[in-house]
Parts: structure tokens; C-alpha cells; sequence
């Protein structure tokens, strides 16, 4: 049943352009490994061949941030890391999706501190929150797969620019 | 595990003969003794203990400060040497009022007093006279407040540490 059943049954299939561009985006969503503390190991073993996060197709940490789709900020953020977390996000080329994983990203978790910010969605637009503390590689899947059926959603219209009247003389 | 007694009276006879207008006293806890006086005396008495041949606590383990809030005396410094020879470790502590936050710096004795000290100021004000790089080591060079001092409350002072914009 799958692409190439269709293929030699038919020889051909209908689809939306939008459809299509939103199956292609979700298909291949290059995450930015924000890993920040105790978080990013845990990231590191869902990318590991036990986990795999690349039968996802995310197998491709870029340590760019001009290449990435999803920043998965693991770790706890300090008001002095906040800064750099967002300097980082805003090199981001739209559309970009933002995973807190775990405790300490999603609500400062056990840091109830002066130091540590109490949720990075005070300053970043947050798609996910992934609980655990720190969560285990599965549970960081699961949150790509969600972000992955969120992006599945989308359509081109949302991250175009809305028209512009052109001045006709 | 004692603390050996001979090193003990070695160690108080050399330092009062040393310095002769310096009141010492000793407390001892879990084998360990800490030689309480006053601050003027600092660099001096780490420079002695670290040079003196019989001694050689060469390695300077941490500088801190303790914050007693109520007492009449606020803060006390605490420096944690230990000496490779004797294989002993001691404590020297010396109370800094909360009109005078200031102390010699011994960085100059041991290297890694530098680092320890910058931390000691940024946590709790104390400065450090003579200190080689006298600036914060963790927190925001513009912080304005000293964040281990007992009136900081701990979740902090709301806007004291500034977050960056939320984008539209």
C-alpha cells in the first residue's frame, strides 16, 4: 500500500500542491540541538541507532541554526543563557517550531531560582512541552511526531506575507 | 580522625611568634581546625602559611563567605587550605563587618584564589583590596545585587535580570 503499489497500479495520483509542500516539510524537519544540560544526552541518545530519530528524517542535527526547522531547547535556561537561546532562534529561517524539553525548560522544574528561567515560553513561542526530567528519548519522539502532524496541518497561505496592493499608475 | 596535636602547637607557637600583635583561637570540629582572626592579618598569614617549610599548605581548596544576617558581626570569610606535607586541612575565618566589606585579596599567594574570590564578591559584595581581575564571575556584569546575601530573597527581584523581547 504504499507510494509504489499506487504508482504501478494507477501510474498516477492527485494531490495539492499544499498537501504535497506540507508532506515534504513534516517529512524532513532538521531539529537545532539546544542542548543546554542533562536534557541534550537524553537527545543525544534518540538520535542514537537504539532510537533512531532518523526514521523520522531528523536525523540531521545542524549545529546552524540558517538550516534548521525545530529548535529542541534541552536543558535548564538561566536569564543569562535566555539571551543566546533567543539570539539563536532568531537566525532561524521561518518556519520555525520551537520543542521545550523537559521540566526544567518547560516551567524551570526543580531550579525554583533566582537564576533559572520559569519557562522559556516567558520569551520564546513554544509549539511543545515534552515532561519528564529528564524525558526519555521515546517521549522526545513522540514530540517530533506531534510536531511533525502539526506541521502536516499547515498550509502554504499561513507563512506568506499577507498581499501587499500594488500601485498601479 | 584527630587533628595532630604537635602540628597544632607548632602551628599556633610559629604564628603568634610571627605575628605578635594577632589574638588567635582555634576551634576544632570533625579533625579539622579553623584559626579565627582578625583581617588585616590575611594576605600575611596565608603568605607565612604557604611559604613557612614545616607547614606548605600550598593548595588553597575554596574561599567563601558566610552570611550571619542577624549577628553583630555580618559576614565571616572562610578560606579552606591543605597541606600535601602534613596532610592536614584547616579553615581560616575572619569576621567582615557590614560597614567595611572589604578585605585584602590573597590572590597573589595562590592562583586559584582569583577565580574563588570573584565568585565570593559576586555572591555576597565582600571586594577584595589589591584583587588582579576584581569583576563578577557568574552573574551579569549590570546585576546591581549580590544574590547569596540572606535579605535576597530567592526567587529574585522581579526585572533585576532582564529577559529578551517575546517577538511578536
Amino acid at each position: 500500500m504504499g507510494l509504489e503499489a499506487k504508482l504501478t497500479q494507477d501510474g498516477f495520483f492527485t494531490t495539492t500542491i499544499d498537501a504535497l509542500a506540507a508532506w515534504a516539510r513534516k517529512s524532513a524537519v532538521w531539529p537545532m540541538p539546544m542542548g543546554i544540560s542533562c536534557c541534550a544526552i537524553e537527545m543525544m541518545a534518540a538520535g542514537d541507532p537504539k532510537y533512531d530519530i532518523a526514521r523520522f528524517g531528523s536525523e540531521v542535527m545542524r549545529f546552524t541554526p540558517r538550516q534548521c526547522d525545530v529548535m529542541i531547547v534541552a536543558g535548564t535556561v538561566t536569564y543569562k543563557m535566555s539571551h543566546v537561546v533567543k539570539k539563536i532562534y532568531d537566525q532561524m529561517p521561518d518556519p520555525k517550531w520551537v520543542i521545550a524539553m523537559g521540566a526544567c525548560t518547560s516551567s524551570g522544574g526543580m531550579y525554583r531560582s533566582y537564576s533559572v528561567v520559569q519557562g522559556i515560553d516567558q520569551f520564546l513561542p513554544v509549539d511543545l512541552y515534552v515532561a519528564g526530567c529528564p524525558p526519555r528519548p521515546d517521549n522526545l519522539l513522540n514530540a517530533l511526531m506531534q510536531i511533525q502532524d502539526k506541521i502536516g496541518k499547515t498550509r502554504a497561505r499561513d507563512f506568506q506575507d499577507s498581499p501587499k496592493l500594488v500601485e498601479t499608475v | 580522625m584527630e587533628f595532630n596535636t604537635a602540628v597544632k602547637a607548632e602551628l599556633l607557637e610559629k604564628l603568634s611568634a610571627q605575628f605578635p600583635d594577632a589574638e588567635f583561637t582555634t576551634e576544632e570540629f570533625a579533625g579539622e581546625i579553623s584559626l579565627i582572626f582578625h583581617k588585616k592579618h590575611i594576605a600575611a598569614v596565608a603568605a607565612f602559611l604557604k611559604d613557612d617549610p614545616s607547614f606548605q599548605f600550598l593548595i588553597c581548596e575554596d574561599i567563601t563567605a558566610i552570611d550571619w544576617a542577624t549577628r553583630k558581626h555580618r559576614f565571616m570569610m572562610v578560606y579552606i587550605l591543605y597541606s600535601m606535607k602534613l596532610s592536614e586541612r584547616i579553615k581560616l575565618k575572619c569576621t567582615v563587618e557590614e560597614d567595611d566589606q572589604t578585605i585584602d585579596s590573597v590572590a597573589s599567594v595562590w592562583k586559584s584564589a582569583n577565580w574563588s574570590e570573584r565568585e565570593t564578591y559576586d555572591m555576597y559584595g565582600i571586594t577584595f583590596n589589591n584583587h588582579p581581575d576584581h569583576r563578577r564571575m557568574y552573574m551579569p556584569e549590570e546585576f546591581e545585587y549580590h544574590p547569596l546575601r540572606k535579605d535576597y530573597p530567592l526567587m529574585g527581584i522581579p526585572g533585576d535580570l532582564p529577559l529578551p523581547k517575546k517577538s511578536e
